[in-house]
């Protein structure tokens, strides 16, 4: 018992990020139509958003200590970061350990950028297209993107700890009466979590309530009607591309203290997160954040030492064999609509 | 109809000559090889020679493999008469002389792996066959290495293996004409396995988390043989894929198992992200049967700790050389390498630059680039001077023996560079096993013979 418990906890995080990547892919196929192979790439920018400010934070001016020596056997040149002197050795350092949580802000903007100059560059000549073509040029542009990445940051992880507050785990199953450190679950893990319902629930929102995203809405289900009304569809759905650049983007700024940022980290996600829209229906938002979350528990199951003592490999296939299973069963996926990607 | 070349007369001289080839005592004397300057692949004319190069340009290693590159380019820097001479001064063998090899100055050429196999070797081949390298050396991943070696083999060409540390580039799939510096899984459980004891002592449960390729195997092999020869009990061991990058659903069930101590099998992002989330699940502020919870990682480098930030302090592990070590060759590295480049070298440049100068001497030595000349040379070669203490190029697996470091995090790092602590140097002896040891391939491994190729 505890350990399904523990799967389905560790599940929820990990679908968390393949929810919140599934749902931007959905938003940018549902409105604009186009298959982006570029969104991994949006969510290992917005990693290296929280990278970037962490730099920023901690830009420093050297200090030569004489009392120690260098590799080389001269007087160490020590790193003192300019918020130190400017807010004190203390606050500054503080400001330095919350710069992941502080890239939020960072972030927004930059993505919404990064997404605008992404859509009116590139993508917007290939909407006409066929969608191999998409695939091939935002295949392309993912490449591009990561080895630029790699270009300025280099090819190794780089550590970007979660503040000192949310680090380490509390003992979950000590909270439900099982005996202690039988299921443990790390602070930042449940932040992750509770930040993706917040994130998903807020897009939802924003596409039901506003008018906004009314108008989004029915330009999903009829463009060319909407567009037959005066309202120049093209616009919002350019702005639906930046917003769902945007949600990539703090889905990876907010993944950066799971795991040490690289320039693949994108690819490393792309590829599941584009089964989980076919899993959950192309075109369907809820079907995307359903089988983000269905997914990530079941990869989380199947890699548990007891079903791979079973089944050998299963932690390696179980997404593609549960995917063929579905749509053996459900052609148009968990909540796909008739006609979208039939012609 | 088929007309036999065999004579009486024809047999009895050819037996005479190979009884006295057996006769004279098996020495190495380079001058059997001093005329042999063609019939081999490659053989140099005119003033140079090619050295191919081939490390990881792109993909996850990329870091490493431009640190190997370094040492490279430094070596040949060395080899030719330019800069301070690094280790050339301090190599208990003197043929090198600044002159290039072989009175030939050095040039070389460079491929990009990818940290692939098939990319590796179709790289390896192209600075064969397009540009004519005498010799290829790279590394950073066994599966590349055994690959490249193997190519080597049939092309005719000295392998002169970079980093890889699977038991199998100088076990199962040794090969005559490759050649291995660093050390190995089994070199490394071995070392590790005595200080485990003494500080965690010899009533220990591990729980073993294994990259799902053949470094991550023979690894685990290899630690869990040394472990439980010393009390342990190992209570599971988990293969995950060399994809992975979320460890925690693997890790989650750690605790469960019983498991007081957590072994990671995984090298360069697989250690990185398996770490991060072992010490994210708090695993080491826990404990389990009365004991602290303790995490060890087999093969360190410092380039991956990097990554793995402030989690790496207190974790036990080996690694093949570090910048630290006090003794005159490393010294002469480590200024001539963080002079020209700003920084220290990593085990993996080390490990690149001490073979090329190991191929260069042989060659000298021999008097000839014929591979198989190179091999006689380094086969059975004992050597000081180059960072690693005394050290043999064992005669019957081309591994080199020599100590091994087992180091740890360092709990209050002065800079970035200053990541580890060597806590032992383990002793060659206390490393060394038998050429036909069960984890080496057993007796059906062998080197075969060396092939000249043209």
């Amino acid at each position: 018992m505890e350990a399904i418990i523990l799967q389905i906890l560790n599940g929820l995080d990990k679908g968390s990020a393949y929810a919140l990547i599934a749902l931007g892919l959905t938003l940018i196929f549902g409105t604009l139509g186009v298959v982006n192979f570029a969104h991994g790439a949006l969510f290992m920018i917005g990693a290296f958003c929280a990278v970037t400010l962490q730099r920023i934070l901690s830009l420093s001016y050297e200090v030569v200590d004489d009392t120690r020596t260098d590799f080389l056997g001269n007087p160490l040149k020590v790193d003192v970061p300019y918020v130190n002197g400017w807010f004190g050795p203390e606050m500054g350092q503080t400001i330095i350990e919350w710069s992941v949580p502080l890239a939020i802000l960072f972030a927004i903007p930059v993505m919404m950028f990064v997404g605008y100059a992404m859509e009116r560059g590139l993508i917007k000549h290939f909407y006409k297209r066929p969608h191999a073509d998409q695939i091939l040029v935002t295949f392309g542009l993912a490449i591009v993107l990561q080895e630029v990445i790699k270009a300025f940051y280099g090819a190794n992880p780089i550590p970007t700890p979660a503040p000192p507050a949310f680090t380490g785990s509390f003992d979950f199953g000590a909270l439900i009466g099982f005996d202690p450190n039988q299921i443990i679950y790390p602070y930042w893990r449940l932040i992750y979590f509770t930040f993706a319902a917040f994130v998903i629930t807020a897009v939802f929102a924003f596409l039901q309530f506003t008018t906004f995203g009314m108008v989004v809405r029915a330009g999903m289900a009829d463009r060319e009607t909407v567009g037959l009304l005066g309202i120049d569809i093209d616009k919002r759905f350019t702005m639906m591309f930046a917003i769902a650049a945007v949600v990539a983007g703090l889905a990876g700024v907010m993944y950066t203290p799971i795991n040490s940022p690289n320039y693949h980290m994108g690819m490393d996600f792309l590829v599941l997160s584009f089964v989980v829209v076919v899993v959950g229906g192309m075109g369907s938002l809820p079907g995307a954040v359903l089988a983000g979350f269905v997914l990530g528990i079941l990869e989380s199951f199947a890699s548990m030492a007891e079903v791979i003592d079973i089944i050998p490999g299963i932690n390696q296939i179980i997404i593609y064999l549960v995917a063929i299973i579905i749509l053996l069963t459900r052609p148009r996926g968990l909540m796909g609509r008739r006609g979208v990607m039939e012609d | 109809m088929s007309k036999s070349n065999f004579t009486r007369r024809g047999v009895l001289k050819t037996s005479v000559l190979a009884g006295g080839a057996l006769a004279v005592p098996t020495i190495f004397d380079g001058s059997v090889w001093a005329d042999g300057h063609t019939g081999f692949t490659n053989a140099p004319e005119g003033g140079t020679v090619t050295l191919g190069f081939n490390v990881p340009q792109s993909g996850p290693y990329a870091d490493e493999g431009a640190d190997e590159l370094r040492a490279y380019e430094l070596a040949v820097e060395h080899l030719n008469g330019g800069g301070d001479g690094g280790m050339l001064n301090t190599f208990t063998s003197k043929t090198l002389d600044g002159t290039g090899i072989n009175g030939k100055k050095v040039e070389y050429v460079t491929g990009d792996t990818q940290t692939k196999s098939d990319a590796a070797r179709a790289s390896a081949r192209s600075m064969i066959e397009k540009d004519g390298a005498i010799m290829i050396t790279g590394g950073s991943s066994s599966g590349v290495a055994v690959a490249v070696q193997a190519l080597c083999q049939e092309a005719g060409v000295i392998f002169m293996a970079g980093l890889t540390h699977s038991n199998d580039t100088t076990g199962k799939d040794r090969k005559a004409n490759g050649f291995r510096h660093f050390f190995n899984s089994y070199m490394s459980g071995a070392a590790l396995a005595p200080v485990l004891a003494a500080n965690y002592g010899t009533d220990r449960k591990a729980y073993h988390l294994t990259a799902d390729y053949n470094w991550g195997y023979t690894t685990e092999e290899a630690v869990r043989s040394s472990t439980e020869a010393m009390g342990w009990e190992t209570v599971n061991a988990v293969k995950t894929p060399l994809t992975q990058t979320d460890f925690s659903s693997y890790i989650a069930p750690v605790l469960q198992s019983g498991a007081d101590t957590l072994i990671l099998n995984h090298y360069g992002g697989n250690m990185v992200n398996s770490l991060t989330n072992a010490v994210q699940f708090g695993l080491r502020d826990k404990q389990v049967n009365g004991k602290d919870f303790q995490i060890v990682v087999p093969l360190y480098s410092r380039l991956m700790a990097k990554g793995a930030g402030a989690n790496v302090k207190g974790i036990f592990g080996s690694t093949n050389w570090h910048w630290s070590l006090t003794d005159e060759g490393s010294k002469a590295f480590v200024k001539s390498f963080g002079t020209k480049y700003g920084f220290p070298p990593s085990q993996a440049a080390h490990t690149c630059y001490v073979q090329t100068l190991l191929y260069a001497d042989a060659v000298n030595r021999a008097g000839s680039f014929n591979p198989c000349a190179v091999v006689e040379a380094l086969e059975g070669y004992e050597f000081d001077g180059l960072g690693n203490g005394p050290t043999l190029y064992r005669a019957d697996d081309h591994q080199c023996f020599k100590d091994v470091l087992v180091v740890k995090g360092k709990e209050n790092p002065t800079s970035e560079f200053d990541l580890l602590e060597i806590v032992e140097i383990t002793p060659r002896a206390q490393v060394e096993y038998a050429p036909d040891h069960p984890q080496m391939g057993g007796a059906a491994a062998t080197l075969g013979t060396c092939n000249p190729g043209a």
